[in-house]
């Protein structure tokens, strides 16, 4: 590292600011639209006070939130793709 | 700035793309077998996709003075059907010995079932039995934790294995300490709009050292950028990280590993 600091907040605020109000968004529009009952959208919420963490390793516990939890391997799948959180039947 | 691209699928990039990997300072590229977006059919399009990733690509890549290395495997996405994916493995020994070849991957998991583990273990065995390095793919979002967990525990299961010879790619936040912790080397994964941003690959090589990790942009037929490690070295630059760090992550480190096989030779 150079022995100057580089400012990460002048570095990521604004990346962070709309991503934050895109996340809003989102829920503004699934809402209007009456889809905000989908289960992705809960695991998604559910993530939300980890923002609010003020322990670090937030990034690690949200992808834990929207993670399967379960150990073993399944059966067999009827799928090949992934949904971005655990569906209500894993 | 040298680099290599240490995981591109390139049969499913323009020659276009090769002209902005060289000019952005790769050296090398190494590509894993793969999807192909597709399921294939028969053992036969596995045969004319390794000569492609053996014999064709090479010379494609030649041609803008970057050196091509390819691993063999059926990948995790098309081994539910174990009759096809043990007709694939049987092939495989035809073309370990091609000049390209560093060793057996991506192999892994994908929904994490009971037939694509029974695959993975017959993929580490062909491994162990032709003394070949292994690069694994984990699977994707919801999947990739239990899923990385159930490879990591099928890999320690072989006492024969040597950790510094595995490559488990694809880590974020939350799966680099199970990977790391045990010996293996981890490979971070920087996708437009899944696995890990360059921000993020920075933070982990904050987090959990700059050891034994290398970043790639697995780009393929989807949302990919194949110039997303010089946009993570970008990344390292505003940060404040010298030249010599960055040259250890993007090109010693890969080299490094790669090397474990004499055929790895950057001309």
């Amino acid at each position: 590292m150079s022995e100057k600091k580089t400012n990460l907040v002048d570095l990521g605020f604004m990346d962070a600011r709309i991503k934050l109000i895109d996340i809003a968004a989102f829920l503004d529009r699934i809402d209007r639209h009456d889809q905000s009952d989908d289960y992705r959208v809960s695991a998604l919420k559910g993530a939300f006070p980890e923002l609010l963490s003020s322990e670090t390793g937030r990034a690690a516990r949200v992808l834990d939130l929207l993670s399967d939890q379960s150990t073993e391997p399944v059966n067999e799948s009827n799928i090949q793709g992934a949904f971005g959180a655990p569906s209500p039947e894993q | 700035m040298r680099y290599i691209e240490p995981h591109a699928h390139m049969v499913s990039r323009t020659t276009d793309d090769y002209m902005a990997l060289a000019c952005a300072g790769c050296k090398a590229v190494n590509e894993p077998a793969f999807w192909a977006g597709f399921d294939r059919a028969s053992s036969q399009g596995f045969y004319d996709y390794f000569r492609q990733i053996t014999e064709y690509e090479p010379k494609r890549a030649a041609k803008f003075c970057i050196d091509h290395y390819c691993w063999l495997c059926i990948n995790p996405k098309e081994s539910e059907d174990v009759v096809l994916a043990r007709e694939v493995m049987s092939i495989i020994p035809d073309f370990i010995q091609c000049d390209n070849v560093l060793g057996i991957g991506e192999i892994g998991l994908n929904k994490n079932t009971r037939n694509e583990l029974q695959i993975l273990e017959e993929h580490i065995q062909l491994a162990i039995d032709h003394d070949q390095m292994i690069l694994v793919h984990t699977p994707h979002l919801e999947d990739k934790l239990k899923g990385t967990k159930l490879i990591v525990d099928a890999l320690c299961n072989h006492s024969s294995i040597d950790p510094s010879k595995v490559i488990i790619d694809h880590v974020e936040e939350h799966t680099a300490p199970l990977v790391m912790d045990k010996g293996f080397w981890a490979g971070m994964t920087l996708y437009p709009e899944s696995k890990v941003t360059p921000n993020r690959a920075v933070d982990m090589l904050e987090l959990y050292g700059h050891e034994r990790v290398w970043m790639n942009s697995a780009c393929d037929w989807g949302v990919s950028d194949p110039l997303s490690v010089p946009k993570a070295v970008l990344e390292m630059r505003r940060r404040g990280y010298d030249d010599s760090f960055i040259d250890k992550v993007v090109y010693l480190n890969p080299a490094q590993f790669m090397g474990q096989n004499p055929k790895f030779k950057l001309s």
